[in-house]
């Protein structure tokens, strides 16, 4: 694909990519690929002050979570550093009919969805099995397995077609988010497939970042990621996956696309994991300090908070007044983790059979029985 | 809410167990915020920085940078409202109490749900700290909630196991007629290894472990364990059933005051030394050694490396007799194949490898640690020189990565480096031989007929008795030694 000037996507790796905004924080009009397609953004100043709460906010929530890890009261954290335009971008491209189907790293997307940010914290915090009503939120519950969701969010993207709700501009999409790592698995390869032959209306979404734990890219792939689509039979397009504007544009517009019926798109966000795989990992251990520096200076917030600058969108009130919400809300989130209750014991009887069975009502009363024989027991 | 808050180690990355504090970035007296860095802990999977969490003064570091902890013991402890003024004495006292396991509460020390050091309540690790309130199953035949319940009765040993002072004389219980008519619960206390701490409670131990000192007639309050939280373990008892058996079999008569704590050093077993005694013993004896010797006259070894240094290829590299040694191994290898394979006992089978992971072992700061060079028979010798100076430089720099470490072939130690000779080298667990390579030294030699000075090295070469037979290892430290003799002629002739 090609750029319209040469000096946009300097950063950008070989065979280029689509950008908006440059980590100098300068506006790119539009960019049009070698497809033929023609991306841009229309924001008002509002929109774009907006979406840089979003990515400040997503990201002192997610600092948030790491130290309440570091602190003993999650068992586990996955981060999103670095990650925050990609998630922002194509989360606030969402319409409220479009399904998503996240991995365990969605932090992001699940935010822009306007779900309270507390949800997945029962599960890293093990109190409960992370579930919750996915039709409710139009948001799937995190997966853990790598990839799976994709086959999930392909069958329930072919079932939107055959509930006829597709091939209008007010039809239903879904977008199924991924890791670079999980292109190389089975699942995926089984989702691009079905949804290319059956023109299912989805996006795949796959945030590369580099590094699958510590399998470094190059271990995945001998052409860019992008490029798999081809194969498959529909477009697939690579992004600057640290540019929020990029993001909206692109996935915009491909989900519009998967709604009027014209099937599936690949986007790669190349992007970069800033921190630590989960909060069991360290990757200092498979990665080199100046690369993690290089990616610094590509950072997605702070090349929005120079856009917003130099236009005179914002000032340092406003930047200041983010900050200082986005701690509330964080400090807020650390509260009501703190005072998450545990889960009592006998509550692992529920959420076997939707109707309960005599076999296990008999084991739960046992259990009950077994329980109050405890001094001091509640129940 | 007590304003002084413990911070115990949490778990930080799924199951570990303990850590070990690096360094602190915070001293006592220094004001901290919510979520500063204040300690920085690693693990057996990452290190980390622990960010506070709490605001506050920190009044008391418990666990100084170098010493490892265990998960669920705390580690700092942290005024959350140093505005409010000096301490009032409670708090003194409940820090003071830190020191000992209150054995007060309806619930043993160290179960979930009771009281534990410092103060805590004992909970699932990685979940912090909770004051629940304690529960536990009615005792069958004790009356319910009775603070003397877990205390246990005084006993007829009682006054044997009461002396705190972990000195008193071996002989004195030792000399007691032998005791096979003494009760076994008073022999156990004779043992003068066993300092016995002035416990308040009752010793902890899991039932199982109860149950086995029981059968060993082993006093578990006389014991000190070395378990999570100092409960006893199995091996604990055993220890001390042996340490019995010992003195009613053979008493000491007239045992001298040969040891003197105060001078001796005690080091935590840990890490990467914990990992090497785990290999070692697994290898020493489940792999029968063989270990045989040949003296070698690597004067044309030397003379080769000389000219190897003087090539334009080789102009940039250091370049060592072992990347020699190396080449004699792999083209030695190649002549036998059988050399380089892994007993499999679980399926009866021999795997014998067509590639060949060549591992060096290297000292590092960390200890022993032995990475390899993966298919290292493919690779010319400049890339095996690039190769084996990656693997020490990232040794060295405490960098390699589990994969380097991973799936090794066939080794080679070079003692050499030390000054000395030679060495019977203990296989690594998974490899069928390791060859060690001495100090090479000018040494008065029979060459040509003559008496010359020559460098000359000593080979040991260890293998595994059930893949390699005598004939096969004396063959290959054969080839060996002939490469180091006439390694171009070797090189001509071999391949």
């Amino acid at each position: 694909m090609a750029n319209g000037e040469s000096e946009v996507g300097a950063d950008a790796p070989a065979g280029g990519f689509v950008q908006l905004l440059t980590p100098d924080g300068e506006r790119v009009d539009s960019v049009t690929t070698d497809g033929g397609v023609t991306y841009s953004v229309d924001f008002t100043d509002d929109e774009y002050r907006e979406l840089y709460r979003d990515l400040v906010t997503v990201r002192r929530l997610d600092a948030e979570a790491t130290a309440l890890q570091r602190q003993g009261e999650l068992g586990i954290w996955a981060s999103l550093l670095g990650q925050e335009a990609a998630q922002v971008g194509s989360g606030r491209a969402l319409r409220p009919q479009d399904m998503a189907f996240p991995t365990y790293r969605e932090h992001g997307v699940l935010y822009t969805r306007g779900i309270d940010p507390i949800m997945p914290f029962g599960l890293f915090r093990g109190v409960d099995q992370g579930g919750w009503d996915p039709n409710e939120f139009k948001f799937n519950t995190y997966t853990i397995v790598i990839g799976a969701q994709t086959l999930h969010a392909t069958g329930y993207a072919m079932g939107v077609t055959m509930d006829g709700k597709t091939g209008n501009p007010d039809g239903e999409a879904v977008i199924a988010y991924f890791g670079d790592g999980a292109t190389s698995q089975g699942d995926v390869n089984e989702a691009f497939v079905w949804s290319g032959v059956f023109n299912a209306p989805i996006v795949f979404f796959c945030q590369n970042n580099q590094y699958a734990i510590s399998e470094p890219l190059e271990r995945q792939t001998r052409i860019p990621l992008y490029r798999r689509a081809d194969g498959y039979g529909f477009p697939g397009v690579r992004i600057d996956g640290n540019d929020v504007l990029a993001s909206y544009a692109v996935t915009r517009a491909a989900l519009d696309h998967a709604r009027n019926g014209e099937g599936p798109t690949l986007i790669e966000a190349y992007t970069y994991r800033m921190g630590a795989h989960t909060s069991s990992d360290d990757p200092t251990r498979y990665r080199i300090a100046s690369e993690v520096e290089s990616w610094k200076a590509k950072d997605p917030i702070s090349r929005l908070r120079t856009f917003l600058a130099k236009q005179q969108l914002a000032d340092d009130t406003f930047f200041a007044e983010v900050d200082e919400t986005a701690r509330t809300v964080a400090l807020d989130l650390r509260e009501r983790v703190l005072a998450m209750p545990d889960p009592q014991p006998v509550t692992m009887f529920d959420n076997v059979y939707p109707e309960g069975s005599p076999e296990l009502d008999a084991q739960r009363a046992a259990f009950a029985r077994y329980q109050a024989s405890f001094e001091g027991s509640a129940h | 809410m007590s304003r002084i808050k413990e911070f115990n180690l949490p778990d930080l990355g799924e199951g570990l167990t303990e850590g070990e504090i690096l360094s602190w970035l915070v001293k006592v007296g220094d004001t901290i915020e919510l979520n500063q860095p204040i300690v920085e802990v690693e693990t057996a999977k990452a290190a980390v920085e622990i960010p506070a969490k709490w605001a506050g003064v920190v009044t008391r570091i418990f666990a100084e940078a170098g010493t490892t902890v265990e998960v669920g013991a705390p580690i700092v402890a942290i005024d959350t409202d140093p505005s409010a003024g000096a301490l009032p004495e409670p708090s003194a006292d409940s820090l003071a109490a830190v020191e000992v396991a209150p054995a007060e509460g309806a619930v043993e020390p160290g179960m979930i749900g009771g009281p534990a050091p410092g103060g805590r309540t004992a909970v699932l690790v990685g979940y912090g700290p909770k004051t629940t309130s304690a529960k536990r199953r009615p005792r069958m035949g004790t009356p319910a909630g009775s603070p003397t319940a877990t205390t246990p009765a005084p006993s007829p040993t009682a006054p044997v196991s009461a002396p705190p002072a972990a000195s008193a004389p071996p002989t004195a219980p030792v000399s007691a007629p032998p005791a096979v008519s003494a009760p076994p619960t008073a022999s156990v206390s004779a043992p003068p290894a066993v300092s016995a701490p002035p416990t308040a409670g009752r010793a902890l131990a899991k039932p199982p472990v109860r149950k086995l000192a029981r059968d060993l007639g082993v006093d578990l309050g006389t014991l000190t364990g070395t378990g999570p939280l100092g409960s006893v373990t199995r091996d604990d008892v055993q220890r001390a059933a042996a340490r019995t058996e010992a003195v009613v079999v053979a008493p000491p008569t007239a045992a001298p005051a040969a040891f003197d704590a105060a001078r001796e050093q005690r080091i935590p077993v840990k890490g990467v030394r914990k990992l090497t005694a785990e290999n070692m013993v697994a290898s020493a004896f489940s792999a029968p050694h063989v270990t045989e010797f040949l003296t070698v006259d690597v004067t044309r070894t030397m003379k080769a490396l000389e000219r190897l240094k003087g090539r334009p290829e080789f102009r940039d590299l250091r370049i060592s007799p072992l990347l020699l040694v190396a080449k004699a191994v792999l083209l030695a290898i190649k002549r036998h194949p059988m050399i380089n394979s892994t007993w499999l006992g679980a399926t009866n089978e021999i795997v014998v490898k067509d590639y060949v992971n060549l591992g060096i072992a290297a000292a590092t700061e960390r200890g022993l640690i032995v990475p390899n060079v993966k298919d290292a028979g493919r690779l010319t010798l400049r890339e095996l020189a690039e190769a084996l100076n990656a693997l020490v430089q990232t040794a060295k720099s405490g960098r390699t990565p589990p994969s380097d470490m991973a799936a090794g072939t066939f080794s080679i130690t070079n003692v050499g480096v030390f000054g000395v000779d030679t060495g019977t080298p203990i296989l690594p667990p998974g490899e069928s031989a390791i060859l060690a390579f001495g100090a090479i030294r000018p040494t008065p030699w029979v060459h040509k007929d003559k008496i010359k000075v020559r460098q000359v090295t000593t080979l040991a070469l260890s293998f595994d008795h059930r893949i390699v037979d005598g004939e096969l290892g004396s063959k290959f430290l054969r080839d060996v030694g002939a490469f180091l003799a006439d390694p171009e002629g070797a090189l001509l002739a071999w391949t």
